[in-house]
């Protein structure tokens, strides 16, 4: 074998040991990051499932902690997210559709599109004191549950614009094009062609944003949500609570049988998240099968 | 006659190829009637000067092949035709560009009437992410016309020769489709509003070269109905479906002009210009 022939074996050898090291690496990152969360959710299981039942579900909280339930908390919460969803979702995709159909490429859009981008990396705790001010003071919704929804639909309204333009920019420009070429307006266009093949994009972003607010707390706290709440909502204007707040609230107890209400109470939050994300999932997959068709 | 065609790309220069029926026209070309005209038509995209004082008549039920070298604004002026440049922005147009004698820049036109009289077909095939049945249907239903959509839909798909092979598979994703079956599936969308003329922005340039022949068929076939104005850099094919041929050239501050234009055949053979006799004998472009 020549010189050169045995360098360059060498250097392979070098070459596919660097690759195997990488590929290592990247695994490792990865078994971490699911490491911690099995760890987490193996802990919380363990504390709470045994304090998951229909009573917990369905009772009032109390002072005695063997009969405390997130009755008032999970409606608060449905009610929350119900709000949040119709006041974020048709304003956020309405804003991406106007700025990504219709708006001109000027100055004004270029700066309302970097300061969308800062406010999906504003602190929450600052959502809260602006839904404090405008919302639960100079508005009067007092800290109502539509107060809350409002301040936590300005929160998560960034993400669901980001979210849906980024859909839309994907709808390839060919079908713009042909739209346009049989003489749709450009209102058919949008309905008709770029907003169906954007759908499936849009809901990941919407399952993201209220993914996010589910689990918000500090607005809330801020606008002053009731850490104990003996009712459910029956109206936008009722106080409330929702489950982020009432495990925060069992967790900062000192007795320890609220700790095992508290990793129950996450354990339901979980499954309301999981559901919810697993429901827009459904209906992505039938839309991305039906446009397949 | 396909087989035919594909040993002529093989063995014969373009020039030969043109077929005698072409000289016959010729003759005739003053009396033809004029569908589409641009009248010192001037194009800027923002301070480019994309097109400059381009004129043209393009006459109906013929098909009218623009060609030139990449760049030299060839697809600009095509879109011109039915105002798709209007979607671009800094795109500005002056001059006259007439169908059937009513200036399709004016005020007042609205661009999407336009385009359901002009039809166009696109360099890569681009049908909607939907059925078949879905995306020659599409134009009808935009539109608002009455009557059986099944009927607009097989009239379309067998005009552009393809309901037999589709006519089983109405329902399937159009994206399923082979590359040609594609692009003739976008000549039926187009055929379905009952346009007056069919632009194509090279229709085959994607195409492998059976699906180009059943193309140029399809368009020999479509010009005694429609009027065809076709975009090309591929001069045989000029040469093999064109009536009637422009050349476009980019001048030195690559702005397009249109340096020839008249009967394929003459200006394949006896061009009035040098650059076009240039080009079109490969010695540059």
């Amino acid at each position: 074998m020549t010189t050169a022939g045995i360098a360059f074996r060498r250097r392979l050898l070098l070459r596919k040991t660097t690759a195997v090291a990488f590929a290592l690496l990247c695994i490792l990152a990865t078994s971490l990051g699911i490491a911690a969360l099995a760890l987490l959710l193996v802990d919380i299981t363990r504390e709470g499932i045994g304090r998951v039942s229909w009573d917990f579900i369905n009772s009032f909280p109390s002072r005695k902690p063997e009969q405390a339930g997130i009755k008032a908390a999970l409606w608060g919460t449905i009610w929350m997210m119900g709000l949040t969803a119709s006041f974020a979702i048709p304003i956020g995709v309405g804003a991406a559709v106007y700025l990504e159909e219709y708006a001109p490429r000027n100055w004004l859009t270029r700066v309302i599109q970097t300061n969308i981008a800062n406010l999906a990396g504003v602190p929450s705790i600052v959502y809260g004191i602006l839904g404090l001010a405008l919302f639960v003071r100079a508005m009067s919704l007092e800290r109502s549950v539509l107060a809350g929804s409002l301040t936590m639909a300005l929160l998560v309204l960034p993400i669901v614009i980001i979210a849906s333009q980024e859909a839309l920019r994907a709808v390839p420009n060919s079908v713009r094009e042909a739209a346009y070429a049989v003489g749709a307006s450009r209102w058919q266009v949008v309905s008709r062609q770029v907003l169906p093949s954007a759908f499936p994009g849009i809901l990941t972003g919407i399952i993201l944003a209220l993914s996010r607010a589910i689990g918000e707390t500090a607005p809330l706290i801020m606008i002053g949500a009731l850490l104990f709440v003996p009712f459910t909502p029956s109206g936008p204007l009722d106080r409330f609570t929702v489950l982020p707040m009432q495990i925060f609230n069992w967790t900062s107890r000192p007795q320890p049988e609220f700790r095992e209400n508290a990793a129950a109470g996450i354990i339901v939050l979980l499954i309301v998240l999981l559901t919810m994300n697993a429901t827009a999932i459904i209906l992505r997959n039938r839309f991305q099968a039906r446009a397949r068709q | 006659m396909m087989h035919e065609r594909l040993e002529d790309i093989v063995t014969e220069r373009f020039v030969a190829r043109v077929p005698e029926a072409q000289v016959e026209l010729a003759a005739g070309f003053q009396r033809e009637e004029t569908i589409l005209e641009a009248r010192g038509l001037n194009v800027w995209y923002g301070d480019f000067q994309a097109l400059r004082d381009i004129s043209l008549a393009v006459p109906g039920q013929r098909i009218t092949a623009i060609i030139g070298p990449s760049g030299c604004g060839k697809s600009t002026l095509i879109r011109c035709f039915n105002r798709m440049n209007d979607l671009i922005p800094g795109f500005r147009a002056e001059g006259e560009l007439l169908f059937e004698g009513r200036n399709i820049y004016a005020r007042g036109i609205d661009p999407v009437d336009v385009r359901r009289r002009i039809g166009m077909v696109f360099q890569k095939p681009n049908p909607f992410p939907k059925s078949v049945y879905e995306n020659v249907a599409f134009g009808a239903r935009v539109n608002g016309y009455v009557g059986r959509l099944s009927e607009i839909v097989e009239r379309a798909l067998r005009r552009a020769a393809l309901w037999d092979e589709v006519k089983d598979k109405l329902r399937q994703n159009a994206l399923a489709l082979s590359g040609g079956q594609q692009q003739r599936l976008c000549i039926a969308r187009a055929l379905a509003i009952e346009p007056e003329v069919i632009l194509m922005d090279e229709p085959c340039s994607a195409l492998d070269p059976v699906a180009t022949l059943k193309i140029e068929d399809l368009m020999r076939e479509l010009a005694e109905r429609y009027a065809i104005v076709i975009v090309t850099h591929n001069m045989q094919q000029a040469a093999r479906v064109a009536d009637y041929s422009a050349v476009m050239m980019m001048a030195g501050d690559r702005a397009g002009e249109m340096i020839e234009f008249g009967p394929t055949r003459q200006v394949f053979t006896t061009p009035r210009e040098k650059r076009t006799e240039d080009y079109i004998t490969g010695r540059f472009g």
